[in-house]
């Protein structure tokens, strides 16, 4: 077993996450790959159904019927969350080393307990706290991520708060054990521009303070684009590209990164025209044999219709698509 | 056609919107119900759209602006204020006349998931207005006239015999403008319209909305909850915030130099995908939230978040004033 201290924090080898449904078996995660290293922030970009999700939810343990993991393996410091052996162990180590916070703060917390019984759980549980302790211990939390008059914040329920201040709560709540890693779905997607914009910078600077590493798992580019150190792009339940994200804006190689980039809309940029990516995404229960873009993509060739590794590009980047192969051998 | 600045052209408003506010009945508090509970939805909003024209709405949640593209529909009431479509007056139009009026104006709703019928074929769907209003005599024409709006939209001609769950998310928003077509309107409320769609889809059914707009004069009144995707579809830009319009200008205007606070807030917020520019960038971040509707502040709106707030801001709402041609800002100190 790799337990080197060079291993990264974070591996995710070869995921296969099969869902079985009355319709067929949908292919979520169709090989995925990526590994996040100690103090980093990874941003998984994708559109709905890209598998961006089910990727992190594997990691948490998080498949649950009739989804399947039938393949690949995901290592945290070098061990195994997968193997069956370690179940004890790996149930120590998610909620306690790697927190997730999950996109809609209204459904994540439960309304019928108050902010206070919620997080002190998790320190009671976690950590053996006593009341008092993780009483004061909440407090502190509440006041890490911003929120005033934490003692009489902790008596309220959910629905007394805005989105905004929930989703404070979650972060709250996932940095309860000091964890390792923290898992972000989608934080920002349910809220309003403004309140997004304060949560982002929250993030931002608690990431930097607490040198934590971060999975941020989003559709959009310019949430990326703020938080993250490297950027991995879904399509079809697989990663596309993935690189460290100011080379992979600057000069994104994959066709599909790039219109990506193209059709995300700029405030900074004037034009009357949106450019827009023809087509819609494949069915995952039955995907195309070949690159999954290839439909929609106005490269392709026809090496297309074979499957396609990710390339190294060097500087740890990696795209799937073969003509980037050609552009490097040139 | 699109991108045009509009300004001085002197064609008569389509839609004119004049102090219009809504309010909502919220029930009662208090002692024995004593207290009765208001929510200010929209209030004192003026604006007018021109024919062929795009007026992007922009606010955050509870800012009223589904509300003021509703009441214009004749689909909430009015508690205050007037509506003029084509120079007449149809603020508290009756059952019958809001009836006869939407075959001028139309919706597109945000959720192409939930606005469409999942027990109705398309075909049904696109041809229950024509039916409605005794625009097809039976239903050969009606089907000739769907196939005709399903071109128009890009959706293939076999989409007609399909039911929606059968289609992706663009292509149902192409059913649902497809649908607000098919009375041949001369002015769409889209609420929302791309918001629930992938960036990838996002851009095709806007620009769909461009090209139907250019082909057939259609005005849009282009409701979005941030900055990004109306810069490329509207010729003007209101803001909304609790209620209230807090800038209006041409679209150039609200992206180069805005006024009001709460605008450079709202572009700031909206992070532009690219790292060093991103990083680079000067954010400004407004603290807090919105004021509760039941109970907004005295005086401006925007006063709890605002940095440069003062004494007047407190006791006294600004009105919407010129600032430069083409540009309307409500703000005591900018």
């Amino acid at each position: 077993m790799n337990t080197s201290p060079k291993a990264p924090l974070l591996e995710v080898r070869d995921l296969v996450v099969n869902f079985y449904t009355r319709g067929g078996v949908v292919q979520a995660s169709r090989g995925v790959s990526f590994q996040v290293d100690y103090g980093q922030t990874l941003g998984i970009v994708g559109e709905s159904g890209s598998g961006k999700s089910v990727a992190v939810q594997a990691v948490m343990g998080l498949i649950f019927n009739p989804g399947r993991i039938e393949g690949g393996d995901i290592f945290f410091k070098g061990r195994s969350l997968l193997d069956p052996a370690g179940k004890k162990r790996v149930r120590q180590v998610r909620g306690k080393e790697i927190a997730m916070i999950f996109q809609d703060p209204m459904t994540s917390l439960n309304p019928v307990f108050t902010i206070g019984t919620q997080i002190t759980e998790v320190l009671r549980h976690h950590l053996g706290m006593t009341k008092d302790q993780a009483k004061k211990r909440a407090m502190d939390l509440l006041d890490m991520v911003d929120i005033n008059a934490p003692e009489k914040r902790l008596k309220q329920y959910p629905h007394e708060m805005s989105g905004g201040m929930r989703q404070r709560v979650m972060i709250a709540m996932a940095l309860a054990c000091e964890p390792q890693l923290i898992i972000a779905d989608e934080p920002t997607t349910a809220l309003d521009v403004t309140i997004q914009a304060q949560i982002l910078e929250l993030l931002t600077d608690l990431q930097q303070r607490l040198n934590v590493s971060v999975i941020l798992i989003t559709h959009d580019l310019g949430v990326v684009a703020q938080l993250c150190h490297r950027v991995a792009v879904m399509y079809a339940g697989r990663i596309v590209e993935v690189g460290d994200a100011d080379p992979v804006f600057a000069a994104p190689v994959h066709p599909y990164t790039r219109g990506l980039i193209r059709a995300t809309p700029r405030l900074d940029a004037v034009t009357d025209r949106m450019v827009s990516i023809d087509g819609v995404p494949p069915d995952l229960i039955s995907p195309p044999k070949g690159c999954a873009f290839f439909p929609r993509c106005d490269q392709a060739g026809k090496a297309c219709s074979r499957m396609q590794a990710l390339i190294a590009l060097g500087d740890d980047r990696h795209v799937s698509c073969w003509c980037a192969a050609k552009e490097v051998t040139r | 056609m699109t991108g045009q600045t509009l300004e001085g052209r002197s064609d008569q408003p389509l839609v004119d919107v004049r102090n219009l506010s809504v309010l909502f009945d919220a029930g009662r508090a208090g002692f024995w119900g004593r207290k009765r509970l208001t929510v200010h939805a929209v209030e004192n909003v003026s604006f007018d759209i021109r024919p062929g024209e795009t007026l992007g709405l922009v606010g955050e949640s509870g800012s009223g602006k589904s509300t003021t593209g509703r009441a214009i529909l004749g689909r909430v009431p009015v508690s205050q204020g007037h509506i003029y479509f084509q120079g007449k007056e149809i603020t508290h139009a009756g059952k019958n006349r809001v009836r006869e009026l939407s075959r001028d104006m139309q919706l597109v709703f945000q959720d192409p998931y939930a606005s469409l019928n999942p027990r109705m074929k398309i075909i049904d769907i696109v041809a229950e207005p024509l039916r409605v209003h005794g625009m097809v005599k039976n239903t050969k024409a009606a089907a000739k006239e769907v196939a005709r709006l399903l071109e128009l939209v890009g959706l293939p001609p076999d989409a007609g015999a399909r039911y929606p769950h059968a289609f992706s998310g663009g292509q149902r928003q192409r059913v649902g403008i497809a649908r607000a077509l098919a009375l041949k309107p001369r002015f769409i409320v889209a609420d929302e319209p791309v918001s629930a769609l992938d960036v990838s889809i996002r851009a095709q059914v806007v620009n769909l909305m461009q090209d139907l707009q250019a082909q057939f004069g259609l005005s849009y009144l282009f409701i979005a909850h941030d900055l990004a995707v109306v810069r490329h579809i509207s010729h003007r830009i209101a803001i909304m915030y609790a209620g209230n319009i807090v800038e209006l200008a041409e679209r150039h205007l609200i992206y180069d130099s805005p006024v009001h606070p709460y605008t450079r807030a709202l572009l700031s917020a909206v992070p532009v995908p690219d790292p060093p520019v991103q990083r680079a960038r000067q954010r400004i971040t407004c603290p807090g939230e919105p004021p509760n509707p039941l109970n907004p502040p005295s005086g401006c709106r925007f006063q709890s978040r605002c940095p440069y707030v003062t004494g007047t801001c407190r006791e006294k709402a600004p009105e919407l004033a010129r600032r430069r041609p083409g540009q309307m800002a409500a703000c005591w100190n900018c």
